[in-house]
């Protein structure tokens, strides 16, 4: 079972829904950090890293031997990455979005498969949980092809929980795609509603069911429990605001950890979303 | 013209609270909303929006199924497993690189424009404004980024307005890469946890790569003094502005519900005192 933890407001509580609940599961789960532009769930479960993997994007790489400067490749290239002036090929690396047109279009073969850096996923274990995250290389736009590269290693014998990106546009479309279930983590003021129905269109336009916990559950206003009772949207789980809890968050302590009686809270949040699945 | 963006790295530090309070404090601006992913800052200002124009930018494919012969071409090119076994195009996983157009043998696939979002002109009790909305799970956030930074700098020119305040998107990714480019300044928004250094750092990171030169604040600083302490090093090792911390305060969700900057809801709140001192800083700092 693949669970994504989403929001689209940033700062809601993700990553703390999302370790909190690995930990609580104890065995038999992963926990795929897809938030590969900021990625910080290794500073709460502090797994011990036992490997780290460079990820490349297939970019174009000519060679000008063999080329005739023809520029079909600028010209099959919807995206600007490649373009010939004169008797010179340039090729945006940043630009390329991997489609493979230039090289499959060259008449002389005279392209071949480069590789753009996209950064690194790192793979480890903490207390039962297999952990794995990816870090986008700083400067690199991209994240999309370097998530789903995280993506890659679910394992359909355990449960996975992903800690996804905010946002709604892409990077979010590929941490949520094709899970069975989405957590969407929002706080009870007008940004955290007005994101969460952003949110709640990316899963309904996936067709994933869902169902949303509520983080600092008694600042603001009751607008976003209005608003789920209206759409028929569950309320899994309320975390209130305790200073206890912000501080413990601030110096990436768990929630579990700090206060027990949350873990079973949480087995009662998979258990309500494996019903929910039912 | 001066333009200073904000940005975090991490979501949730106070971007958007802070930038509208800013558009209490400033005068003569336009302001921006540049996290067209989840666009907040119309929340509080309240726009009353004045021209609305479609942002149209890439294109899907479509199978015309009268004319396809279903040769399966289309399938082992297309890098993003974007066509089903039974020759429909998944517009969600399809990237727009229009491969399977260019070879098609029957010239039996469409390729039209998409149309990802909107973009508008608006009049706020601030000033104007120029924010858009990306449709859900659309792409090319980049490029709207690009498009509502160059209206804002239009509507400058054109009104004789000196600064623009622009409310940037968490992360370092596309739309952020987008923010910030040619940009006078970026002001972080840092928050005293460890996510919230660990995301600043790589912010800066960001910041340094495109040379563009950033200031540091703290907001939520009282939840940890010791960690305020290490942003406030960090921010001399690295040669920036810090420009003061901000405690948490309650005063931020109040006047959010109400729709009103900090300043508006309560000027004399400990968080309003702060955020008029790093506004103090900075525009002394921006020869404003």
């Amino acid at each position: 079972m693949i669970i994504s933890i989403a929001s689209g407001k940033g700062g809601t509580g993700k990553t703390t829904v999302a370790t909190n609940l690995a930990r609580s599961m104890g065995s038999n789960v992963q926990l795929l950090d897809c938030d590969v532009e900021e990625p910080n769930a290794h500073l709460f479960i502090n797994p011990s890293f036992e490997e780290t993997e460079t990820v490349f994007a297939p970019v174009p790489e000519v060679n000008e031997d063999k080329c005739t400067y023809c520029g079909r490749c600028a010209e099959i290239c919807q995206f600007k990455a490649i373009a010939v002036v004169n008797e010179n090929v340039l090729v945006f690396e940043a630009l390329c979005h991997s489609c493979g047109g230039c090289w499959e279009v060259c008449p002389e073969g005279a392209i071949q498969e480069g590789g753009r850096k996209l950064g690194v996923i790192q793979k480890g274990h903490s207390n039962g949980i297999e952990f794995i995250h990816g870090k986008l290389r700083v400067g690199e736009a991209m994240s999309p092809p370097l998530i789903k590269k995280v993506r890659a290693y679910q394992n359909p014998e355990k449960l996975t929980i992903i800690d996804a990106p905010p946002g709604t546009s892409c990077p979010v479309i590929a941490s949520v795609k094709d899970a069975d279930f989405v957590l969407l983590v929002t706080e009870p003021t007008p940004f955290g509603l007005y994101d969460l129905k952003l949110a709640v269109g990316a899963a309904q336009m996936l067709n994933i069911p869902l169902g949303l916990v509520i983080n600092r559950s008694d600042l603001g206003d009751d607008k976003v429990r209005e608003y789920a009772q209206q759409e028929d949207l569950p309320i899994l789980m309320e975390i209130p605001f305790e200073r206890q809890i912000a501080e413990a968050y601030s110096r990436g302590e768990m929630l579990v950890d700090v206060l027990p009686q949350w873990k079973d809270r949480f087995l009662g949040l998979h258990y309500k979303i494996e019903k929910l699945i039912e | 013209m001066k333009e200073l963006i904000v940005i975090s790295g991490k979501g949730g530090t106070g971007k958007t609270s802070l930038i509208a309070a800013f558009a209490t404090l400033a005068e003569n601006k336009v302001l921006c909303d540049a996290d067209v992913d989840a666009a907040d800052l119309h929340l509080i200002m309240g726009p009353h929006i004045s021209m609305r124009v479609d942002f149209k930018s890439g294109h899907t494919a479509d199978i015309d199924r009268n004319k396809c012969t279903e040769c399966g071409l289309c399938l082992d090119l297309c890098k993003f497993s974007a066509i089903s076994d039974d020759y429909k195009v998944n517009h969600i996983d399809c990237e727009g690189c229009g491969v399977c157009v260019y070879f098609c043998p029957e010239k039996a696939i469409n390729f039209p424009e998409n149309t990802c979002g909107q973009w508008f002109y608006a009049e706020t009790r601030f000033g104007p404004m120029v924010h858009a909305r990306l449709g859900i799970a659309e792409e090319n956030s980049g490029k709207l980024v690009t498009l509502v930074r160059q209206e804002s700098k239009r509507l400058a020119d054109e009104k004789n307005l000196d600064l623009i305040l622009t409310d940037g998107p968490p992360g370092v990714g596309c739309p952020v890469i987008a923010s910030i480019g040619g940009a006078s300044a970026v002001l972080i928004v840092a928050e005293p946890t460890l996510s919230g250094i660990h995301d600043m750092e790589r912010v800066v990171q960001l910041a340094n790569h495109f040379k563009v030169p950033a200031m540091v604040c703290v907001n939520k600083f009282d939840l940890n003094l010791e960690l305020t302490r290490d942003i406030e090093n960090f921010a001399k090792d690295e040669g920036m502005l810090y420009l003061g911390r901000i405690p948490f305060d309650s005063v931020f969700t109040k006047a959010m519900v109400q729709g009103q900057t900090i300043i508006e809801y309560n000027s004399e709140s400990k968080a309003g005192h702060a955020v008029k001192e790093i506004w103090n800083a900075l525009s002394s700092k921006l020869n404003l």
